[in-house]
């Protein structure tokens, strides 16, 4: 078991140190032994020594050390490379700059539009976050092995293909963020509405999303969506103590004790979003960001602003115009205009295998005493729902529709 | 500087672009083949003949047979190649862009195993 003081700075170094190693040997395998390597020696040092003033220095200058005891030992042609960066490389610790710089590259080359959306995540939970294999496994509901034949194919895959470890241009990287946002996002969810398992919130998940995505609001500031999707998170995040009860059990948002919310999140989240409208230059997470300061704002008024809802949702169906969103925009009419006028919009989407869509339908036929045609959209729903806390919240609403 | 193919793909048995846009993806070809030469990035390029013109050559006990092609009974066939030097995955896509615009097509892009000594 590590001492907490390790475990702590492994959170928080790993994914950076992985960053310069790959910089520094080309390979993304490498490195990560090298850390790996490093860790284990700190384990040992730190145990009795204590933890050293600057432990990512330490774990940085000692994997490198370690990286070429291992080239001497076992140097080969395609090594020499690698090794000759590694010698020339200068000792002193990086420069809070170049160390970021690094964490962006890894991170682009880790979301590069020619891996798959599954080795993206994947790659950049385990790169970066420093999540274990078996963890990532967890949070995807795969087994064990399947994640790491799919990380593993996917290094491949980076070093075959002459996937770059670089930064893309002002002018690739509206295109390039794309993919970014769209894991950082991702991971968030994964953890906030894990699909399946005991824990409704997988904390750690969580937790890396929101490092993520201020790491990449300190890189690129001048990025709205990126600073969006910061602010869009902390939200989400700001609602997290309040939205399960205390046996574990699912709080929708109507019902959650406002006094739980996070408001020093809220604070922050807001405030982007205000300096985020001044900018004009709304994009997807912006205005989602936007809605949920919305709902931020009931923590004060005690009520929601569900007309100033409606109008973000309108606008985002116009930027973004899927069918998800218009049941999420379903859901804020259906607080303004009645559920028989909002049901008839549901009822015309077409997301026969979405799980929201099944509770929405539910909760809006319950809403007009359709109390059969709620319980059968329950059942439909609960067929497509494992998460076991989720399950029972949905087994409540069932019940209380008849 | 690393190696790719970058091969065209067609579905077989679609119907064949108009006279006109075929001279179109000739000029455009020959436009981009032309810039891969005079960049440096030029290995190879060549366009195929269809496959039920294709023969299949197959190792059988120290013999070889040989049978009418194509070897893959597929819809989606090779139509032509481009072998390119690259920098990276990502230059190498700068160019399979151009190409697949340039061909009207889709472009699969595969690095050669090996890197050559330049």
């Amino acid at each position: 078991m590590a001492p907490p003081d390790v475990a702590s700075v492994f959170r928080a170094e790993y994914g950076p140190a992985v960053a310069t190693l790959v910089r520094l040997l080309g390979d993304i395998t490498l490195a990560e032994e090298a850390v790996q390597d490093a860790f284990v020696l700190a384990l040992e040092r730190w145990t009795e020594g204590g933890v050293p003033p600057k432990p990512g220095g330490w774990i940085v200058t000692t994997a490198r050390h370690r990286a070429i005891d291992r080239f001497r030992r076992e140097s080969t042609r395609d090594e020499r490379h690698a090794q000759a960066a590694l010698l020339h490389a200068r000792d002193e610790p990086q420069e809070v700059g170049a160390v970021r710089d690094d964490q962006l590259r890894l991170l682009f080359t880790c979301c590069h539009p020619a891996l798959s959306s599954e080795a993206q995540i994947a790659l950049t939970l385990r790169l970066l976050g420093g999540l274990e294999t078996a963890q990532i496994a967890r949070a995807f509901l795969v087994p064990e092995l399947t994640m790491a034949q799919r990380l593993v194919r996917a290094k491949k895959k980076i070093r075959d293909a002459g996937i770059p470890y670089r930064i893309p241009t002002e002018a690739e990287l509206p295109e390039r963020l794309v993919p970014v946002l769209a894991v950082v996002y991702l991971v968030y969810t994964a953890g906030h509405t894990a699909t399946s398992g005991e824990n409704l919130i997988q904390a750690e998940l969580c937790d890396e999303a929101v490092r993520l995505a201020r790491v990449l609001a300190e890189l690129m500031p001048d990025e709205t969506e990126v600073l969006g999707l910061l602010a869009l998170l902390l939200l989400l995040e700001s609602r997290r103590p309040a939205r399960t009860g205390p046996t574990g059990e699912l709080v929708p948002l109507s019902e959650q004790d406002r006094r739980l919310w996070n408001h020093a999140l809220i604070d922050e989240g807001q405030r982007r979003v205000r300096d985020l409208l001044r900018r004009g230059a709304p994009g997807p997470y912006q205005v989602q960001a936007a809605i949920q300061a919305v709902h931020a704002d009931a923590s004060r008024t005690g009520k929601t602003d569900w007309w100033q809802v409606l109008d973000l949702y309108d606008l985002l169906l116009s930027l973004h115009p899927t069918p998800v969103v218009a049941l999420n925009r379903a859901m804020a009419l259906a607080e303004v205009a009645g559920p028989q006028e909002a049901l008839a919009v549901v009822d015309a989407l077409t997301l026969e295998g979405y799980q929201p869509f099944h509770v929405v339908r539910a909760d809006l036929l319950a809403r007009q005493g359709r109390g059969t045609e709620a319980i059968a959209a329950y059942d439909r729903a609960l067929r497509l729902t494992d998460n076991a806390v989720e399950r029972a919240h949905l087994q409540r609403r069932r019940d209380a529709a008849t | 500087m690393k190696q790719y193919l970058l091969s065209v793909h067609y579905v077989e048995g679609q119907e064949p672009p108009a006279p006109e846009v075929m001279q179109e993806m000739y000029q455009a070809v020959s436009v981009f083949n032309a810039d891969l030469q005079a960049s440096g990035a030029w290995v190879f390029a060549g366009g195929l003949h269809t496959p039920d013109v294709s023969t299949v050559v197959r190792p059988r006990g120290g013999q070889v047979l040989v049978t009418d092609g194509p070897f893959a009974e597929s819809k989606e066939q090779l139509g032509g190649v481009w072998v390119v030097k690259a920098e990276d995955l990502d230059a190498a896509l700068e160019l399979a862009k151009r190409a697949a615009i340039a061909c009207q097509g889709p472009v699969e892009v595969r690095p050669f195993q090996d890197e050559p000594e330049d």
